[in-house]
């Protein structure tokens, strides 16, 4: 075991902890400095969440993927910041500041996993892990022109994964090329019987990036309303690149998407309601107050702990669930997402993939969504995913007013390999 | 529509505090993200297809777990080997 110095001069505010010094040992990730989103557990380095409900804890046990990547022999360099919880599109509902972009810093990296992606797009890391719960991967990754992946629901444990919207999130790996995700899904990908969704399907893959014969379904509704038509004009670009080396494009519809957005939100803050009802402030955590009775106590650590955007999701989590309204919110976005994943499962009869935009636009400014209903509107294309549980990858593909803008191709679940095949295949011939 | 009595009825359900000066644009955004979801009224009709889940179970034998000093070692409240809690009567 040896330990690499680490020295950063953390302009984007990327990092809520940095470790001078990083153990790595042999392996395929042997002397690799890997940063890990702040929402997954690391024995002894503390996991803040970006919240300051967390502040001062230190897990005294690692997650899985963690295990994994020391076991590989990477170098875990530090935590990176994030929106608390995982609860935004930003990074700016963090504890600890907005990460800035470091394609431009006057705008936002995207979110939640942000820092991740401000680390590695800055070349402050090769890889980082990031957590997609509906589209936390993808949007940064797109926002700041680097590689990001969402694999298949239950193909890398969630062990150790702070909870927010258990039955959505994936973790994930970021990276500045499509060889850099594939290596690092080999490492995260296989069964962990302490996660009871895990799944054994390990991965052993190497890309290639020949797409001869590949149906790309185009859904109409990946570029309906609310996609800013420069964007899109970028990313239909990318896809004729695909085109012309050999694949064949099927323009297809998604009825379902009109419901989508809705069906996730409602779903992630039921879940997130109460998921977080454990931070109370009795075994981790700034401390409750107790010789106060049991509720004032909790109000009053949970008002100092928890920011306003996480606030607000877990008041819409009790609401949607609570009795009298579950059956006109909680139920029917159940069907919803019955009709996701069926219209994805209709769809992947006769494509073998689905391509459009990651995000709707290119990276916001700092400030300019002040209300969190359109900020959620941007959410719209990365969801599906999330609800069907299928792996989506996006991959840098140009600019549009001198911004990066990300590709975004599904697949089937479990298809993971292939996602990143196209994804490879863009990278390849956009020369990139 | 929640009215401002509702929202801090829901706070309480969920001890979140939140200050009276917080109240109202709570329920405002509470509002606008509601109405929003008013499109799911248009699902078409239908029963959320039973998931064919199993559920995995194990053998009752002791695994290895964490040690108890762990365990209370993130608690500002440790007592006799528990955590204490705020009061419940």
């Amino acid at each position: 075991m040896a330990t690499i110095s680490f020295s950063l001069d953390d302009r984007y505010n990327a990092f809520i902890t940095t470790l001078a010094e990083a153990d790595t040992g042999p392996g395929p990730l042997s002397g690799i400095p890997i940063a890990v989103k702040d929402n997954i557990s690391t024995r002894g380095i503390p996991t803040t969440c970006a919240s300051r409900i967390l502040e001062g804890y230190v897990p005294p046990y690692d997650a899985h993927v963690v295990t994994l990547l020391k076991n590989a022999g990477a170098a875990i360099v530090g935590k990176t910041n994030m929106d608390e919880f995982g609860m935004g599109t930003t990074t700016e509902n963090s504890a600890f500041g907005p990460t800035k972009n470091p394609a431009d810093p006057t705008r936002v990296p995207g979110g939640s996993s942000g820092g991740s992606a401000a680390a590695v797009a800055s070349g402050m890391v090769r890889m980082a892990l990031g957590t997609d719960t509906g589209g936390s991967i993808r949007c940064p990754a797109a926002f700041c022109g680097i590689v990001g992946h969402k694999p298949t629901y239950g193909r890398v444990s969630r062990y150790g994964l702070v909870a927010y919207a258990n039955s959505l999130e994936q973790i994930g790996p970021m990276a500045r090329s499509v060889a850099d995700i594939s290596l690092l899904m080999k490492v995260l990908a296989g069964h962990d019987p302490r996660d009871s969704t895990s799944v054994n399907c390990p991965y052993s893959h190497i890309p290639d990036p020949d797409v001869s014969g590949l149906k790309i379904g185009v859904p109409e509704e990946f570029f309906g309303e609310g996609v800013d038509p420069r964007v899109a004009s970028v990313v239909w670009d990318a896809i004729s690149l695909l085109e012309r080396k050999g694949a064949a494009l099927i323009t297809c519809r998604m009825p379902s998407m009109a419901y989508a957005l809705a069906a996730y939100y409602v779903t992630c803050t039921s879940e997130a309601g109460s998921n977080l009802a454990r931070f109370d402030g009795v075994r981790y955590g700034p401390p409750a107050d107790t010789k106060l009775p049991w509720h004032e106590a909790f109000q009053q650590r949970r008002r100092d702990g928890f920011g306003t955007e996480v606030k607000r999701r877990i008041m819409l989590g009790t609401f949607v669930l609570s009795s009298g309204y579950y059956g006109k919110y909680y139920a029917k976005a159940q069907v919803a997402r019955r009709q996701v994943r069926e219209d994805f499962e209709r769809l992947f009869s006769t494509v073998d993939v689905i391509a459009g935009p990651t995000m709707p636009t290119v990276a916001f400014r700092f400030g300019e969504k002040t209300d969190p209903l359109s900020m959620y509107l941007s959410d719209i294309l990365t969801v599906p995913a999330n609800l069907a549980g299928i792996p989506a990858i996006s991959v840098p593909c140009g600019t549009s007013e001198g911004l990066p803008v990300g590709l975004q191709i599904m697949g089937p679940q479990f298809a993971d390999e292939r996602v990143i095949d196209v994804a490879a295949a863009f990278e390849q011939g956009s020369g990139r | 529509m929640v009215s401002e009595r509702d929202v801090q009825h829901i706070a309480e359900l969920a001890d979140i505090g939140i200050d009276k000066e917080e109240l109202e644009e709570f329920t405002g955004r509470i509002n606008e993200i509601l109405t929003y979801f008013d499109i799911l009224d248009k699902v078409p009709l239908g029963e959320p297809k039973k998931a064919d889940l199993v559920n995995i179970f194990r053998e009752d034998v002791v695994e290895s777990s964490l040690h108890h000093d762990e365990v209370l070692a993130n608690t500002h409240a440790a007592e006799d080997g528990f955590f204490r809690a705020p009061r419940v009567m």
